[in-house]
């Protein structure tokens, strides 16, 4: 889609204006621009408009081997990163037919259970910081803290892990990070309540999410709509069981789905989400075994001519890595499909129509990632 | 009957709404999550990716690097410059450049991870500010560390 040619407030012949929504504005959570058509508090239409954080990030991993270019993957999603590490590493290995070590395979369900949680819980707080509530903001990060702690000590770093190499993991976590696991779950199922308590059943949250943006079952299926959004939609898809990657089929869990389609589903669809990481991290604590945490591969990745499809579930919904290898040391060509891009292409069906402040309700209950739509 | 609604919603609201109070009033008693930086500082994991530094060799007191390059090769940003050259006693080559451009550096830590020789560690220096962007362009790893060339 094309930007409508003015960008001023100027009023157009029938009354109607222009009003540019980002690319600073704090609700679109990155540089985003949506380009409003409005009548008075309604929007007519509504047109957004990328590119502003594009890196080439696809180019950019065909110039590099393979191993170089697995630090810029997590530079597209930085609140999901270790799914999109894990995507690139289990790529790989799928082109060149690496076996993962068992204990490898439960620490990287780990740290991606754990990844999903903080990313959940930031989308929780910035999204009832969108609705004008200060406090869950406050209330997540606390939480979340302790998560990016626990990712910290095993990764050494807060937010771009770069953890998992091609067959294993950088180095291995000891008895201290497990207990520290063990605790930090059994510690958060007990703050969990306190979340429901204070925005769940809130009155005034019920009224700005409740029947707004409601995604109906086609229309997700249409515009390819994946993750919480879809399963908020009643589709019960989740990558993690429907195509198991990485070791996902031993564990159990539910995949939560809600049937109406709005904010308020969507939302209740990652707060179930939250309790089913919890369980998946309680059983790969209890069942992690010993041995070793990276197989033995080769130093240079070359990987035999061919191509493959990689599909995750990051916290987001589907990413997909398409990648052409043509035998050499680089990959020929890499294609992302990324969730945020698919999920942000409903936005401007959903809000026609809408008031701009639901506007701001449904664009934060789809949980974009901008440098993810742009890469 | 839709007064009665009204009238069950106003209430149900209401107690929702003091439900999401005693959360936050419990907040106010409880111990704070943040720490009074800079007077206290959080602590920082073993692991912790800073910038790169050189080792020394505990015998000689030299850098550790041998100059093979691989670190420089694996950089995905190219920020690593290193030259060596063979003192006239020893059949290795020892670092006699190594700059660091820290305005380029991802911090992956493939560098750290590929070094043959383990000379090359994670800096646990993260408070880093400076006047002039050269402080960073080119820092220089070898500087406090013994050489065996005289200049």
């Amino acid at each position: 889609m094309s930007a409508p040619p003015t960008y001023s407030l100027e009023s157009t012949d029938n009354g109607n204006f222009l009003l540019n929504l980002g690319p600073q504005h704090p609700g679109t959570h990155g540089v985003l621009r949506v380009v409003l058509q409005m009548d008075g508090e309604y929007i007519l239409a509504a047109d957004p408009v990328l590119g502003y954080g594009h890196r080439m990030q696809e180019k950019i991993a065909e110039n590099m081997t393979y191993l170089q270019a697995l630090p810029y993957v997590c530079r597209m999603d930085y609140l999901g990163a270790m799914s999109y590490s894990l995507a690139w590493v289990c790529a790989v290995e799928k082109l060149c037919s690496f076996e993962v070590p068992e204990r490898a395979v439960h620490v990287r369900v780990m740290a991606c259970e754990l990844n999903r949680i903080a990313s959940h819980l930031l989308w929780w707080g910035a999204y009832l910081l969108d609705l004008g509530a200060f406090t869950p903001f406050l209330q997540a990060f606390a939480d979340r803290e302790q998560i990016l702690d626990l990712l910290e000590y095993i990764t050494g770093s807060r937010l771009t892990y770069c953890y998992f190499r091609f067959g294993g993991l950088a180095a291995d976590v000891d008895d201290v990070f497990l207990r520290r696991v063990e605790d930090f779950v059994t510690g958060f199922r007990q703050r969990l309540p306190r979340y429901h308590d204070l925005v769940t059943g809130n009155v005034i949250f019920h009224h700005r999410s409740k029947d707004v943006g409601v995604i109906l079952p086609f229309e997700a299926a249409g515009y390819g709509v994946t993750g919480p959004c879809l399963r908020g939609s009643g589709f019960a898809y989740d990558v993690r069981k429907c195509e198991p990657y990485s070791g996902y089929d031993r564990f159990e869990f539910a995949v939560p789905a809600e049937q109406e389609g709005d904010c308020l589903a969507r939302y209740n669809v990652r707060m179930a989400e939250m309790e089913q990481s919890l369980a998946i991290i309680e059983q790969a604590v209890a069942t992690i075994p010993d041995g070793p945490y990276r197989a033995r591969v080769p130093r240079v990745i070359r990987p035999p001519a061919g191509e493959v499809a990689m599909a995750v579930e990051t916290p987001r919904g589907e990413l997909v890595i398409f990648m052409v290898s043509d035998g050499s040391t680089r990959p020929c060509r890499v294609k992302f499909r990324v969730p945020s891009f698919a999920n942000l292409s409903i936005f401007a069906r959903l809000a026609r129509g809408q008031l701009l402040a639901d506007a701001l309700a449904i664009l934060g209950s789809l949980d974009m990632v901008i440098p993810e739509v742009d890469r | 009957m839709n007064g009665y609604r009204y009238l069950a919603g106003i209430v149900t609201g209401s107690v929702s709404l003091l439900k999401g109070m005693r959360v936050t009033f419990a907040n106010m008693v409880s111990r704070p999550h943040t720490v009074q930086w800079p007077r206290q500082t959080a602590p920082l994991p073993a692991r912790f990716r800073g910038h790169i530094r050189m080792l020394a060799d505990e015998e000689t007191g030299f850098p550790r690097c041998f100059a093979c390059g691989s670190c420089a090769r694996i950089c995905p940003s190219a920020c690593i410059t290193v030259q060596g050259r063979k003192p006239g006693d020893r059949k290795k080559k020892v670092a006699v450049r190594f700059l660091l451009d820290f305005t380029k550096c991802s911090l992956c830590g493939l560098c750290v991870e590929s070094c043959p020789a383990r000379a090359l560690a994670f800096s646990r220096d993260y408070a880093l500010a400076g006047y002039r962007d050269t402080e960073f362009r080119t820092m220089d790893l070898l500087e406090g560390l013994a050489s065996p060339f005289q200049f």
